[in-house]
Protein backbone atom coordinates (compact mmCIF):
# COMPACT_ATOMS: atom_id res chain seq x y z
CA UNK A 1 0.00 0.00 0.00
CA UNK A 2 2.72 2.46 1.01
CA UNK A 3 4.71 1.39 -1.98
CA UNK A 4 1.77 1.97 -4.29
CA UNK A 5 1.10 5.41 -2.83
CA UNK A 6 4.69 6.60 -3.12
CA UNK A 7 5.01 5.14 -6.62
CA UNK A 8 1.87 6.89 -7.78
CA UNK A 9 2.98 10.22 -6.32
CA UNK A 10 6.44 9.91 -7.82
CA UNK A 11 4.89 8.81 -11.10
CA UNK A 12 2.53 11.77 -11.20
CA UNK A 13 5.38 14.09 -10.33
CA UNK A 14 7.65 12.72 -13.06
CA UNK A 15 4.67 12.66 -15.40
CA UNK A 16 4.04 16.30 -14.57
CA UNK A 17 7.56 17.15 -15.71
CA UNK A 18 7.06 15.19 -18.92
CA UNK A 19 3.73 16.91 -19.45
CA UNK A 20 5.34 20.31 -18.93
CA UNK A 21 7.91 19.57 -21.65
CA UNK A 22 5.38 17.84 -23.88
CA UNK A 23 3.26 20.99 -23.82
CA UNK A 24 6.12 22.87 -25.46
CA UNK A 25 6.40 20.25 -28.20
CA UNK A 26 2.71 20.01 -28.81
CA UNK A 27 1.95 23.74 -28.83
CA UNK A 28 4.79 24.50 -31.22
CA UNK A 29 3.69 21.61 -33.41
CA UNK A 30 0.06 22.72 -33.32
CA UNK A 31 0.84 26.30 -34.22
CA UNK A 32 4.06 26.33 -36.26
CA UNK A 33 3.51 22.78 -37.62
CA UNK A 34 7.11 21.82 -36.83
CA UNK A 35 8.83 19.41 -34.46
CA UNK A 36 11.24 21.45 -32.38
CA UNK A 37 13.76 18.81 -31.41
CA UNK A 38 15.89 21.44 -29.69
CA UNK A 39 13.11 21.85 -27.13
CA UNK A 40 14.59 19.29 -24.69
CA UNK A 41 17.87 21.16 -24.62
CA UNK A 42 16.13 24.29 -23.36
CA UNK A 43 15.62 22.27 -20.15
CA UNK A 44 19.38 21.82 -19.89
CA UNK A 45 19.99 25.53 -20.55
CA UNK A 46 17.47 26.36 -17.83
CA UNK A 47 19.34 24.04 -15.48
CA UNK A 48 22.67 25.72 -16.16
CA UNK A 49 21.21 29.20 -15.70
CA UNK A 50 19.91 28.06 -12.31
CA UNK A 51 23.37 26.63 -11.53
CA UNK A 52 25.03 29.96 -12.42
CA UNK A 53 22.62 32.14 -10.45
CA UNK A 54 22.62 29.84 -7.42
CA UNK A 55 25.99 31.53 -6.77
CA UNK A 56 23.81 34.22 -5.16
CA UNK A 57 22.10 31.59 -2.97
CA UNK A 58 18.69 32.86 -3.97
CA UNK A 59 16.55 30.08 -5.48
CA UNK A 60 13.75 32.42 -6.58
CA UNK A 61 16.17 34.70 -8.41
CA UNK A 62 17.79 31.70 -10.07
CA UNK A 63 14.42 30.32 -11.21
CA UNK A 64 13.31 33.71 -12.50
CA UNK A 65 16.54 34.16 -14.45
CA UNK A 66 16.22 30.66 -15.89
CA UNK A 67 12.70 31.39 -17.14
CA UNK A 68 13.69 34.78 -18.60
CA UNK A 69 16.82 33.44 -20.25
CA UNK A 70 15.03 30.43 -21.74
CA UNK A 71 12.19 32.55 -23.07
CA UNK A 72 14.65 34.87 -24.81
CA UNK A 73 16.65 31.92 -26.11
CA UNK A 74 13.54 30.16 -27.43
CA UNK A 75 12.32 33.28 -29.21
CA UNK A 76 15.74 34.02 -30.70
CA UNK A 77 16.12 30.43 -31.96
CA UNK A 78 12.73 30.70 -33.63
CA UNK A 79 13.58 34.02 -35.28
CA UNK A 80 17.07 33.11 -36.40
CA UNK A 81 16.80 29.42 -37.26
CA UNK A 82 13.16 28.52 -37.94
CA UNK A 83 11.47 31.62 -39.27
CA UNK A 84 13.60 31.81 -42.44
CA UNK A 85 12.52 28.22 -43.14
CA UNK A 86 8.80 28.85 -43.06
CA UNK A 87 7.44 27.22 -46.17
CA UNK A 88 10.55 25.06 -46.58
CA UNK A 89 10.31 21.26 -46.56
CA UNK A 90 9.57 19.74 -43.14
CA UNK A 91 12.77 17.74 -43.42
CA UNK A 92 14.90 20.91 -43.67
CA UNK A 93 13.20 22.28 -40.55
CA UNK A 94 13.67 19.00 -38.69
CA UNK A 95 17.38 18.86 -39.54
CA UNK A 96 17.78 22.48 -38.45
CA UNK A 97 16.10 21.69 -35.13
CA UNK A 98 18.44 18.74 -34.55
CA UNK A 99 21.35 21.01 -35.46
CA UNK A 100 20.24 23.58 -32.89
CA UNK A 101 19.96 20.78 -30.33
CA UNK A 102 23.61 19.76 -30.88
CA UNK A 103 24.68 23.40 -30.95
CA UNK A 104 23.17 24.04 -27.52
CA UNK A 105 24.70 20.86 -26.06
CA UNK A 106 28.12 21.70 -27.47
CA UNK A 107 28.00 25.28 -26.27
CA UNK A 108 27.11 24.07 -22.78
CA UNK A 109 30.03 21.65 -22.89
CA UNK A 110 32.42 24.41 -24.03
CA UNK A 111 31.24 26.78 -21.31
CA UNK A 112 30.75 24.40 -18.39
CA UNK A 113 32.96 21.44 -19.30
CA UNK A 114 31.83 17.86 -19.66
CA UNK A 115 31.88 16.92 -15.96
CA UNK A 116 28.56 17.05 -14.12
CA UNK A 117 27.96 20.15 -12.02
CA UNK A 118 26.26 19.77 -8.67
CA UNK A 119 23.67 22.28 -7.56
CA UNK A 120 21.15 22.07 -4.75
CA UNK A 121 18.41 24.58 -5.43
CA UNK A 122 16.47 23.90 -2.28
CA UNK A 123 16.22 20.91 0.03
CA UNK A 124 12.58 20.32 0.86
CA UNK A 125 13.28 17.08 2.76
CA UNK A 126 10.70 14.32 2.86
CA UNK A 127 7.44 13.54 4.61
CA UNK A 128 5.83 10.33 5.72
CA UNK A 129 2.24 10.17 4.66
CA UNK A 130 0.01 7.14 5.37
CA UNK A 131 3.19 5.19 5.99
CA UNK A 132 4.73 6.14 2.65
CA UNK A 133 7.84 8.31 2.52
CA UNK A 134 7.66 10.88 -0.25
CA UNK A 135 10.09 13.62 -1.27
CA UNK A 136 8.42 16.99 -0.71
CA UNK A 137 10.03 18.20 -3.93
CA UNK A 138 7.92 15.62 -5.80
CA UNK A 139 4.78 17.08 -4.22
CA UNK A 140 5.92 20.61 -5.06
CA UNK A 141 6.58 19.55 -8.66
CA UNK A 142 3.17 17.97 -8.87
CA UNK A 143 1.48 21.02 -7.36
CA UNK A 144 3.22 23.52 -9.62
CA UNK A 145 2.49 21.38 -12.67
CA UNK A 146 -1.21 21.24 -11.88
CA UNK A 147 -1.33 25.01 -11.41
CA UNK A 148 0.61 25.72 -14.60
CA UNK A 149 -1.55 23.36 -16.64
CA UNK A 150 -4.76 24.85 -15.30
CA UNK A 151 -3.46 28.36 -16.00
CA UNK A 152 -2.43 27.42 -19.52
CA UNK A 153 -5.79 25.81 -20.26
CA UNK A 154 -7.62 28.92 -19.05
CA UNK A 155 -5.21 31.16 -20.98
CA UNK A 156 -5.84 29.36 -24.26
CA UNK A 157 -9.59 29.20 -23.78
CA UNK A 158 -10.37 32.61 -22.38
CA UNK A 159 -7.81 35.16 -23.55
CA UNK A 160 -7.61 36.96 -26.87
CA UNK A 161 -4.12 35.64 -27.57
CA UNK A 162 -5.12 32.14 -26.50
CA UNK A 163 -8.04 32.06 -28.90
CA UNK A 164 -5.79 33.46 -31.61
CA UNK A 165 -3.50 30.49 -30.94
CA UNK A 166 -6.37 28.07 -31.55
CA UNK A 167 -7.29 29.94 -34.72
CA UNK A 168 -3.70 29.85 -36.04
CA UNK A 169 -3.37 26.15 -35.24
CA UNK A 170 -6.52 25.44 -37.22
CA UNK A 171 -6.07 27.64 -40.28
CA UNK A 172 -3.24 30.15 -40.68
CA UNK A 173 -4.81 31.86 -43.69
CA UNK A 174 -8.22 32.30 -42.09
CA UNK A 175 -6.50 33.51 -38.90
CA UNK A 176 -4.71 36.22 -40.88
CA UNK A 177 -8.04 37.26 -42.36
CA UNK A 178 -9.21 37.88 -38.79
CA UNK A 179 -6.31 40.29 -38.40
CA UNK A 180 -4.18 37.89 -36.36
CA UNK A 181 -0.42 38.38 -36.63
CA UNK A 182 0.62 34.76 -37.18
CA UNK A 183 4.33 35.45 -36.64
CA UNK A 184 3.52 37.15 -33.36
CA UNK A 185 1.47 34.16 -32.20
CA UNK A 186 4.30 31.79 -33.12
CA UNK A 187 6.68 33.93 -31.05
CA UNK A 188 4.33 33.77 -28.06
CA UNK A 189 4.09 30.00 -28.46
CA UNK A 190 7.86 29.56 -28.42
CA UNK A 191 8.07 31.86 -25.39
CA UNK A 192 5.51 29.84 -23.43
CA UNK A 193 7.08 26.53 -24.41
CA UNK A 194 10.54 27.74 -23.36
CA UNK A 195 9.28 29.04 -20.02
CA UNK A 196 7.74 25.63 -19.32
CA UNK A 197 11.02 23.96 -20.31
CA UNK A 198 12.90 26.19 -17.85
CA UNK A 199 10.54 25.05 -15.09
CA UNK A 200 11.11 21.45 -16.14
CA UNK A 201 14.84 22.10 -15.75
CA UNK A 202 14.20 23.28 -12.22
CA UNK A 203 12.17 20.17 -11.40
CA UNK A 204 14.98 17.93 -12.68
CA UNK A 205 17.43 19.69 -10.39
CA UNK A 206 15.03 19.21 -7.47
CA UNK A 207 14.85 15.50 -8.25
CA UNK A 208 18.59 15.01 -8.68
CA UNK A 209 20.95 17.94 -8.03
CA UNK A 210 23.32 17.22 -10.90
CA UNK A 211 23.51 18.74 -14.37
CA UNK A 212 25.35 17.97 -17.59
CA UNK A 213 25.04 19.10 -21.18
CA UNK A 214 22.86 16.12 -22.06
CA UNK A 215 20.39 16.65 -19.21
CA UNK A 216 17.60 17.53 -21.64
CA UNK A 217 18.16 14.84 -24.24
CA UNK A 218 16.29 11.89 -22.72
CA UNK A 219 13.51 13.93 -21.09
CA UNK A 220 13.06 15.67 -24.44
CA UNK A 221 12.55 12.38 -26.25
CA UNK A 222 10.29 11.03 -23.48
CA UNK A 223 8.19 14.18 -23.54
CA UNK A 224 7.98 14.03 -27.32
CA UNK A 225 6.76 10.44 -26.91
CA UNK A 226 4.21 11.66 -24.38
CA UNK A 227 3.01 14.37 -26.78
CA UNK A 228 2.51 11.84 -29.57
CA UNK A 229 0.76 9.34 -27.27
CA UNK A 230 -1.61 12.06 -26.10
CA UNK A 231 -2.12 13.32 -29.65
CA UNK A 232 0.36 15.81 -31.03
CA UNK A 233 -1.11 19.30 -31.24
CA UNK A 234 -3.52 18.67 -28.35
CA UNK A 235 -2.86 20.46 -25.05
CA UNK A 236 -4.88 18.11 -22.83
CA UNK A 237 -3.33 15.27 -24.81
CA UNK A 238 0.18 16.38 -23.82
CA UNK A 239 -0.89 16.47 -20.16
CA UNK A 240 -2.47 13.03 -20.35
CA UNK A 241 0.44 11.51 -22.27
CA UNK A 242 2.98 12.99 -19.86
CA UNK A 243 1.22 11.73 -16.74
CA UNK A 244 0.69 8.30 -18.26
CA UNK A 245 4.32 7.95 -19.22
CA UNK A 246 5.53 9.14 -15.80
CA UNK A 247 3.39 6.60 -13.96
CA UNK A 248 4.40 3.76 -16.29
CA UNK A 249 8.06 4.68 -15.79
CA UNK A 250 7.83 4.73 -11.99
CA UNK A 251 5.87 1.49 -11.79
CA UNK A 252 8.25 -0.22 -14.16
CA UNK A 253 11.26 0.87 -12.06
CA UNK A 254 9.71 -0.76 -8.99
CA UNK A 255 9.36 -4.17 -10.63
CA UNK A 256 12.82 -5.70 -10.53
CA UNK A 257 12.40 -8.02 -13.51
CA UNK A 258 11.40 -5.35 -15.98
CA UNK A 259 13.17 -2.35 -14.45
CA UNK A 260 16.14 -2.47 -16.85
CA UNK A 261 13.73 -2.38 -19.81
CA UNK A 262 11.80 0.67 -18.64
CA UNK A 263 12.76 2.92 -21.57
CA UNK A 264 11.98 0.14 -24.04
CA UNK A 265 8.57 -0.34 -22.41
CA UNK A 266 7.78 3.36 -22.71
CA UNK A 267 8.75 3.53 -26.37
CA UNK A 268 6.82 0.31 -27.04
CA UNK A 269 3.71 2.04 -25.75
CA UNK A 270 4.34 4.73 -28.35
CA UNK A 271 4.63 2.15 -31.12
CA UNK A 272 1.47 0.36 -30.00
CA UNK A 273 -0.46 3.63 -29.81
CA UNK A 274 0.77 4.63 -33.26
CA UNK A 275 -0.41 1.28 -34.63
CA UNK A 276 -3.79 1.28 -32.93
CA UNK A 277 -4.61 4.98 -32.90
CA UNK A 278 -2.19 7.01 -35.04
CA UNK A 279 -3.65 10.34 -33.89
CA UNK A 280 -2.90 9.54 -30.22
CA UNK A 281 -5.50 9.54 -27.44
CA UNK A 282 -6.86 13.04 -27.91
CA UNK A 283 -5.45 13.92 -31.32
CA UNK A 284 -7.92 15.10 -33.89
CA UNK A 285 -8.45 13.62 -37.26
CA UNK A 286 -8.14 16.34 -39.84
CA UNK A 287 -11.48 16.72 -41.46
CA UNK A 288 -11.24 16.96 -45.21
CA UNK A 289 -12.48 20.28 -46.49
CA UNK A 290 -15.34 19.93 -48.92
CA UNK B 1 -11.61 58.21 -55.57
CA UNK B 2 -11.58 54.47 -55.72
CA UNK B 3 -11.60 52.60 -52.41
CA UNK B 4 -9.52 49.80 -53.92
CA UNK B 5 -7.23 50.34 -56.86
CA UNK B 6 -5.32 47.44 -58.37
CA UNK B 7 -2.72 48.38 -60.92
CA UNK B 8 -0.95 45.95 -63.20
CA UNK B 9 -1.01 43.16 -60.63
CA UNK B 10 1.13 40.13 -61.40
CA UNK B 11 1.15 36.88 -59.41
CA UNK B 12 3.28 33.85 -60.10
CA UNK B 13 3.25 30.34 -58.72
CA UNK B 14 6.90 29.44 -59.13
CA UNK B 15 7.62 30.23 -62.77
CA UNK B 16 4.00 29.98 -63.85
CA UNK B 17 2.13 33.24 -64.31
CA UNK B 18 -1.29 33.08 -62.68
CA UNK B 19 -2.14 36.77 -62.98
CA UNK B 20 -0.59 38.61 -65.92
CA UNK B 21 -0.87 42.28 -65.11
CA UNK B 22 -4.48 43.09 -64.30
CA UNK B 23 -5.90 46.46 -63.28
CA UNK B 24 -9.29 47.14 -61.77
CA UNK B 25 -10.89 49.33 -59.18
CA UNK B 26 -13.72 49.24 -56.69
CA UNK B 27 -15.40 52.51 -55.75
CA UNK B 28 -16.91 53.20 -52.39
CA UNK B 29 -20.41 51.78 -52.06
CA UNK B 30 -20.21 49.57 -55.15
CA UNK B 31 -20.70 45.87 -55.67
CA UNK B 32 -18.05 44.75 -58.15
CA UNK B 33 -17.78 41.20 -59.45
CA UNK B 34 -14.95 39.29 -61.04
CA UNK B 35 -16.35 36.48 -63.14
CA UNK B 36 -14.42 33.83 -64.95
CA UNK B 37 -14.04 30.11 -65.44
CA UNK B 38 -12.22 27.74 -63.13
CA UNK B 39 -8.51 28.54 -63.16
CA UNK B 40 -8.98 32.03 -64.62
CA UNK B 41 -7.24 33.52 -61.57
CA UNK B 42 -10.14 34.86 -59.55
CA UNK B 43 -9.16 33.38 -56.19
CA UNK B 44 -5.50 34.18 -56.80
CA UNK B 45 -6.44 37.81 -57.43
CA UNK B 46 -8.48 37.98 -54.22
CA UNK B 47 -5.82 36.33 -52.09
CA UNK B 48 -2.98 38.45 -53.40
CA UNK B 49 -4.95 41.69 -52.97
CA UNK B 50 -5.60 40.89 -49.29
CA UNK B 51 -1.96 39.87 -48.83
CA UNK B 52 -2.34 36.13 -48.33
CA UNK B 53 -0.12 35.33 -51.30
CA UNK B 54 2.78 37.49 -52.50
CA UNK B 55 2.58 39.76 -55.53
CA UNK B 56 5.25 39.65 -58.21
CA UNK B 57 4.52 43.08 -59.65
CA UNK B 58 2.06 45.95 -59.72
CA UNK B 59 0.55 48.01 -56.93
CA UNK B 60 -2.53 47.84 -54.73
CA UNK B 61 -3.94 50.95 -53.10
CA UNK B 62 -6.65 50.73 -50.46
CA UNK B 63 -8.38 53.70 -48.90
CA UNK B 64 -5.62 56.01 -50.16
CA UNK B 65 -2.78 53.89 -48.77
CA UNK B 66 -0.33 51.72 -50.69
CA UNK B 67 -0.83 48.19 -49.37
CA UNK B 68 1.17 46.34 -52.02
CA UNK B 69 3.62 44.95 -49.49
CA UNK B 70 1.51 45.16 -46.34
CA UNK B 71 1.06 41.80 -44.55
CA UNK B 72 -2.46 40.39 -44.53
CA UNK B 73 -3.24 40.93 -40.85
CA UNK B 74 -2.39 44.64 -41.12
CA UNK B 75 -4.56 45.03 -44.21
CA UNK B 76 -7.43 43.55 -42.20
CA UNK B 77 -6.83 46.12 -39.47
CA UNK B 78 -7.11 48.81 -42.15
CA UNK B 79 -10.63 47.68 -43.00
CA UNK B 80 -10.52 45.03 -45.70
CA UNK B 81 -11.44 41.42 -45.14
CA UNK B 82 -12.43 38.38 -47.07
CA UNK B 83 -14.84 35.49 -46.87
CA UNK B 84 -12.45 32.93 -48.32
CA UNK B 85 -13.24 30.21 -50.80
CA UNK B 86 -14.49 27.14 -48.96
CA UNK B 87 -15.55 29.37 -45.99
CA UNK B 88 -12.67 28.27 -43.77
CA UNK B 89 -14.52 28.78 -40.53
CA UNK B 90 -12.77 27.54 -37.38
CA UNK B 91 -14.23 24.05 -37.22
CA UNK B 92 -13.36 23.32 -33.61
CA UNK B 93 -14.66 26.57 -32.18
CA UNK B 94 -18.31 27.29 -31.49
CA UNK B 95 -20.39 29.63 -33.62
CA UNK B 96 -20.07 32.28 -30.93
CA UNK B 97 -16.28 31.87 -30.70
CA UNK B 98 -15.98 32.11 -34.48
CA UNK B 99 -17.82 35.42 -34.41
CA UNK B 100 -15.55 36.50 -31.59
CA UNK B 101 -12.53 35.76 -33.79
CA UNK B 102 -14.13 37.92 -36.45
CA UNK B 103 -13.97 40.86 -34.05
CA UNK B 104 -10.29 40.21 -33.29
CA UNK B 105 -9.10 43.31 -35.15
CA UNK B 106 -11.52 45.64 -33.34
CA UNK B 107 -9.58 47.88 -31.01
CA UNK B 108 -12.66 48.90 -29.11
CA UNK B 109 -14.52 45.96 -27.60
CA UNK B 110 -17.48 48.00 -26.35
CA UNK B 111 -19.42 47.49 -29.57
CA UNK B 112 -18.98 43.73 -29.48
CA UNK B 113 -22.35 42.91 -27.90
CA UNK B 114 -24.23 45.06 -30.40
CA UNK B 115 -22.25 43.71 -33.32
CA UNK B 116 -22.90 40.11 -32.40
CA UNK B 117 -26.60 40.81 -31.86
CA UNK B 118 -26.67 42.45 -35.31
CA UNK B 119 -25.16 39.31 -36.82
CA UNK B 120 -27.70 37.14 -34.98
CA UNK B 121 -30.50 39.34 -36.32
CA UNK B 122 -29.17 39.10 -39.85
CA UNK B 123 -28.61 35.34 -39.53
CA UNK B 124 -31.24 33.95 -37.12
CA UNK B 125 -29.92 30.45 -37.79
CA UNK B 126 -26.58 31.39 -36.19
CA UNK B 127 -28.39 32.69 -33.14
CA UNK B 128 -30.10 29.32 -32.68
CA UNK B 129 -26.78 27.54 -32.98
CA UNK B 130 -24.50 29.93 -31.15
CA UNK B 131 -23.13 27.28 -28.78
CA UNK B 132 -22.68 24.62 -31.45
CA UNK B 133 -19.25 23.52 -32.72
CA UNK B 134 -18.93 25.18 -36.12
CA UNK B 135 -17.64 22.05 -37.87
CA UNK B 136 -21.02 20.40 -37.33
CA UNK B 137 -22.98 23.10 -39.17
CA UNK B 138 -24.45 22.47 -42.62
CA UNK B 139 -22.79 24.03 -45.67
CA UNK B 140 -25.31 26.87 -45.84
CA UNK B 141 -24.95 27.62 -42.13
CA UNK B 142 -21.17 27.60 -42.48
CA UNK B 143 -21.43 30.15 -45.29
CA UNK B 144 -23.65 32.32 -43.08
CA UNK B 145 -21.12 32.00 -40.28
CA UNK B 146 -18.21 32.93 -42.57
CA UNK B 147 -20.11 36.03 -43.68
CA UNK B 148 -21.15 36.91 -40.15
CA UNK B 149 -17.58 36.46 -38.94
CA UNK B 150 -16.30 38.77 -41.68
CA UNK B 151 -18.71 41.62 -40.94
CA UNK B 152 -17.83 41.51 -37.23
CA UNK B 153 -14.73 43.55 -38.13
CA UNK B 154 -16.79 46.33 -39.78
CA UNK B 155 -14.86 46.13 -43.06
CA UNK B 156 -14.95 49.04 -45.48
CA UNK B 157 -14.36 46.50 -48.22
CA UNK B 158 -15.69 42.96 -47.97
CA UNK B 159 -14.41 40.45 -50.48
CA UNK B 160 -16.37 37.26 -51.00
CA UNK B 161 -14.83 34.33 -52.83
CA UNK B 162 -17.44 32.00 -54.34
CA UNK B 163 -20.02 32.45 -51.59
CA UNK B 164 -22.62 30.42 -53.49
CA UNK B 165 -20.39 27.41 -54.05
CA UNK B 166 -21.97 24.10 -53.09
CA UNK B 167 -25.23 25.60 -51.88
CA UNK B 168 -28.79 24.65 -52.85
CA UNK B 169 -30.57 27.08 -55.24
CA UNK B 170 -32.73 28.38 -52.43
CA UNK B 171 -29.70 29.16 -50.28
CA UNK B 172 -27.88 30.72 -53.23
CA UNK B 173 -30.70 33.24 -53.59
CA UNK B 174 -30.54 33.91 -49.88
CA UNK B 175 -26.78 34.48 -49.97
CA UNK B 176 -27.10 37.02 -52.80
CA UNK B 177 -29.89 38.79 -50.91
CA UNK B 178 -27.64 39.04 -47.86
CA UNK B 179 -24.76 40.42 -49.94
CA UNK B 180 -27.08 43.11 -51.34
CA UNK B 181 -28.22 43.83 -47.82
CA UNK B 182 -24.71 44.17 -46.40
CA UNK B 183 -23.88 46.52 -49.29
CA UNK B 184 -26.97 48.61 -48.61
CA UNK B 185 -25.77 49.07 -45.04
CA UNK B 186 -22.66 50.77 -46.38
CA UNK B 187 -20.08 48.05 -47.03
CA UNK B 188 -18.35 48.02 -50.40
CA UNK B 189 -18.30 44.55 -51.95
CA UNK B 190 -15.85 42.76 -54.23
CA UNK B 191 -17.31 39.46 -55.31
CA UNK B 192 -15.82 36.52 -57.13
CA UNK B 193 -18.33 34.11 -58.62
CA UNK B 194 -18.83 31.34 -61.06
CA UNK B 195 -22.54 31.96 -60.87
CA UNK B 196 -22.30 34.81 -63.39
CA UNK B 197 -26.03 35.35 -63.85
CA UNK B 198 -26.87 35.91 -60.18
CA UNK B 199 -23.78 37.96 -59.45
CA UNK B 200 -24.08 40.25 -62.47
CA UNK B 201 -27.68 40.93 -61.48
CA UNK B 202 -26.62 42.49 -58.18
CA UNK B 203 -23.38 44.12 -59.43
CA UNK B 204 -22.78 47.74 -60.27
CA UNK B 205 -19.80 46.79 -62.37
CA UNK B 206 -17.98 43.61 -63.31
CA UNK B 207 -14.79 42.35 -64.88
CA UNK B 208 -14.32 39.16 -66.87
CA UNK B 209 -11.11 37.31 -66.11
CA UNK B 210 -9.59 34.82 -68.56
CA UNK B 211 -6.21 33.14 -68.14
CA UNK B 212 -4.99 35.77 -65.72
CA UNK B 213 -6.08 38.74 -67.84
CA UNK B 214 -9.10 41.01 -67.78
CA UNK B 215 -10.79 40.62 -71.13
CA UNK B 216 -13.98 42.59 -70.65
CA UNK B 217 -15.46 45.12 -68.29
CA UNK B 218 -18.67 47.04 -67.92
CA UNK B 219 -21.73 47.48 -65.75
CA UNK B 220 -23.47 44.38 -64.46
CA UNK B 221 -26.26 44.89 -66.99
CA UNK B 222 -23.93 45.46 -69.92
CA UNK B 223 -22.00 42.31 -69.23
CA UNK B 224 -25.12 40.24 -68.60
CA UNK B 225 -26.34 41.18 -72.07
CA UNK B 226 -22.97 40.88 -73.80
CA UNK B 227 -22.83 38.12 -76.34
CA UNK B 228 -19.45 36.90 -75.17
CA UNK B 229 -20.49 36.60 -71.54
CA UNK B 230 -23.77 34.92 -72.48
CA UNK B 231 -21.95 32.33 -74.55
CA UNK B 232 -19.19 31.61 -72.08
CA UNK B 233 -20.77 32.02 -68.66
CA UNK B 234 -24.53 32.16 -68.91
CA UNK B 235 -25.03 29.09 -71.06
CA UNK B 236 -26.78 31.21 -73.67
Amino acid sequence: MELILSTVINGLSLGGIYAMIALGYTMVYGIAKMLNFAHGDIIMVGGYVIYVFMAFHNPLLAILMAVVFCVILGVVIEKVAYKPLRGASPLAVLITAIGISYLLQSLAQIIFGSANKMVTVYDFGSVTFLGATVQVSALVTLGVTVIVMAALTLFVKYTRIGRAMIAVSEDKGAAQLMGINVDGIITVTFAIGSALAALAGLFYLLKAPSISSTLGAMPGIKAFTAAVIGGIGSIPGAMLGGLLLGIVECISYKITVIAPYTDAIEFSILIIILLVRPTGFLGKKRREKV
Amino acid sequence: MALLEVNNLEVYYGVIAAIRGISFEVNEGEIVTLIGANGAGKTTTMQSVVGLIPKRGGTVTFDGKDITHTPCHKIVHQGMTQVPEGRRIFQELTVYENLMMGAYSMKDSSGFKNDIEAVYTRFPRLSERRGQIAGTLSGGEQQMLAMGRAIMSHPKLLMLDEPSMGLSPLLVDQVFEIIKDINRDGTTILLVEQNAGKSLAISDRAYVLENGRIVLTGTGEELASSEMVQKAYLGG
